[in-house]
């Protein structure tokens, strides 16, 4: 654009080049028809992504008799358990006739197995996000410090095993589990997530931008291996630690595969399990509990969204 | 003048040298020379790398080692070797095709599906938009809805008496049971780009800004069209970028059981019938060699996608591993 702005400026001395000229207004014009339609079409897609999210949040307010009013027809079900198909139908309500905090009221202080079960998901989440990061910024150390043919082969291997889908990996973790007789306890999810590949494999990648020169001037200086990790490189690790947890923790937020495989007792199933389990007399609640459920991650959004993004680029190996 | 700065500047440097010297002799003696150093370190690298690969080898590599034994033998208690035989009772087993037809089935909609769309609102974002950074927060946030409070709003959505239906009996169409048809894995098609557009997007608008300027300006001085510079200048830019969306798009595609599952528990309709679905009701009957020859025949899959997209595109090969 710089190019044909400056040969404007020096054309108008001598004479007006009109032909050119329409030609740029053409190309602006078009470039503003362009904007506009785009910037439509980023609002619709707005609109789509944020819509369930609102719906969720808003419809949390309502009173029982409203929910039921609204949905009652999708949720109602017959003693058998089967849907029964009335023929009212369904209301999409945005915003409630009357805004009340009485069915978070209900879930926070009259019926404890929600708290519960969101207590299950905190329980099993936070260790697996420390740990996993603790075992994995010594591992990534390892990996990034030195370097040598077997480790690389090594870390292909983590490489393959992150790709691996859920399907594939469970049978053997449920094999060695019920090996060691902790089936149906809470190890049984600890122990895997904490050892899971994929935060060796981010932080590895981050940990090798780190130049080579300053883990060499740090032990001429006298700094052993230990203090070159925890003086120089994990204060640099700090913004990657930080997107990689917050990448764990989405995942395990929303883990349903394990539970189910790995425990047998439902009291002990976090709420993202439990969720889709909610009856319909229970469905006024439904909402209230969603957006309690969704209230930890997004906070975690709305502070970090740089950090998200960055891990993701991480991940993505689109930034070296 | 000049000989004598000459040589000022030459004791300088000879005793700037000797007392590096002396120094290094110094730190030598004290913390061991740079080879001695260097082997230790070598050692210690070792060391940091043992809780990983310690727990790494217990849980998922030699249990896989356990899983290939498994898969081999007739059962745990007569551990006679058999060959094939399981993998072809695997492969024979009627639950197992409908699963996999399902799940392939719906990658392959749902990861094209994923990859141009993502790509194309990564294009709208790039170009001169208001309120670009409000749009990104719009669309990343569907990564931190948690699946099960979305569930919700999707079965008010497809429910036999739900929104859909309400539109299209407006319409004068005739009603849908969207979950409870062949149209069910549209309906998890939807939910899975909802989920997962925003990070694919992330990931194409920084391969975007990758593209040198430069050249897409020397191309507009030729005069070539927009659609020219995208498809000769920014995909060519952009195919690493393009083959890691579609791996990990292939790989959250496997995930969908999740979604799956909430939408509509252990046995839903036969077209949302997934591997993790098999293998869960397998796990239920502890039918250890059917589950272990599924395991090595979908890792054996999934090895193959993974190499023909490796060898296709070398280059995600070297950013993978850097």
């Amino acid at each position: 654009m710089g190019i044909f702005r400056k040969k404007k400026k020096s054309r108008r001395k001598y004479e007006p080049d009109y032909r050119r000229y329409d030609a740029i207004s053409d190309r602006k014009r078009a470039e503003s028809r362009q904007t506009f339609r785009r910037t439509v079409a980023a609002v619709f897609f707005a609109f789509l992504f944020l819509m369930p999210t609102v719906l969720t949040f808003t419809n949390s307010f309502m009173t029982s008799s409203e929910i039921s009013a609204n949905y009652g027809s999708i949720f109602a079900t017959n003693t058998s358990g089967g849907k029964v198909y009335v023929s009212e139908t369904v209301n999409l309500k945005f915003i409630p006739d009357m805004v009340t905090f009485s069915q978070y009221a209900t879930v926070l202080f009259k019926s404890p197995e929600y708290l519960m079960k969101f207590w299950n998901s905190v329980i099993y989440v936070v260790p697996i996000v420390v740990f996993q990061l603790l075992v994995a910024s010594l591992a990534s150390f390892g990996f990034a410090r030195y370097r040598g043919k077997v480790k690389q082969l090594i870390f292909f291997l983590y490489i393959i095993l992150m790709l691996m889908p859920y399907q594939v990996t469970l049978v053997p973790n449920f094999m060695v589990l019920s090996r060691l007789g902790i089936i149906g306890t809470r190890w049984a999810i600890w122990l895997p997530g904490i050892f899971s590949p994929f935060a060796v494999y981010m932080l590895t990648k981050y940990m090798r931008r780190i130049p080579y020169s300053l883990y060499e001037a740090a032990s001429i200086d006298g700094a052993g291996e230990w203090q070159i990790f925890s003086s120089i490189c994990m204060p640099i690790c700090k913004g990657g630690l930080a997107s990689i947890a917050i990448l764990i923790f989405i995942d395990y937020w929303n883990m349903v595969e394990q539970p189910l495989i790995l425990l047998d007792n439902e009291e002990m199933y976090p709420l993202s399990v439990f969720l889709s389990r909610i009856n319909a007399q229970e469905i006024s609640l439904a909402f209230a509990v969603a957006v309690i459920y969704m209230v930890l991650p997004m906070l975690f959004f709305l502070y970090g969204e740089e950090y998200l993004v960055e891990g993701i680029l991480y991940q993505g190996g689109v930034k070296e | 003048m000049s000989g004598d700065a000459g040589q000022k500047i030459d004791r300088y440097l000879k005793e700037n040298a000797a007392q590096a010297h002396r120094e290094k002799k110094y730190k030598e003696k004290r913390y061991g020379s740079a080879r001695l150093r260097r082997w230790r370190g070598r050692a210690a690298s070792w060391l940091y790398l043992a809780p990983s690969l310690i727990g790494v080898g217990l849980f998922f590599v030699l249990p896989f080692g356990v899983v290939i034994w498994y898969s081999v033998i007739n059962n745990p208690v007569q551990q006679e070797y058999v060959g094939t035989a399981n993998f072809i009772r695997t492969w024979n087993n009627n639950a197992f095709q409908l699963a996999a037809r399902n799940t392939l089935f719906f990658s392959l909609i749902a990861v094209p599906l994923a990859v141009i769309l993502s790509l194309w609102l990564a294009v709208i974002m790039e170009s001169r938009i208001p309120l670009k950074s409000t749009f990104r927060t719009f669309f990343l946030s569907p990564m931190m809805v948690p699946i099960a409070s979305v569930i919700l709003v999707w079965q008010v959505l497809f429910d036999y008496n739900g929104l859909v239906n309400v539109l299209l009996t407006r319409l004068g169409l005739d009603k849908i049971d969207w979950l409870k048809s062949d149209y069910a894995p549209l309906v998890i098609v939807l939910l899975f780009l909802w989920k997962n557009l925003g990070y694919n997007m992330i990931l194409f608008m920084a391969g975007l800004s990758s593209v040198p300027k430069d050249q897409i300006e020397v191309a507009r001085l030729e005069s070539a069209t927009e659609g020219q510079i995208f498809r000769m200048i920014k995909l060519r830019y952009l195919s690493s970028t393009i083959m890691f969306v579609i791996i990990m798009s292939l790989i959250n595609s496997f995930k969908v059981f999740r979604e799956v599952y909430l939408l509509s528990g252990d046995y839903p309709y036969n077209s949302l019938y997934m591997l993790q679905h098999f293998m869960n009701n397998t796990f239920q009957s502890l039918d250890y060699q059917k589950l272990s020859s599924a395991a090595i025949i979908m890792a054996g899959v999934m090895v193959v996608i993974i190499g023909i997209l490796l060898i296709s595109e070398d280059r995600f090969g070297r950013d993978l591993e850097q």
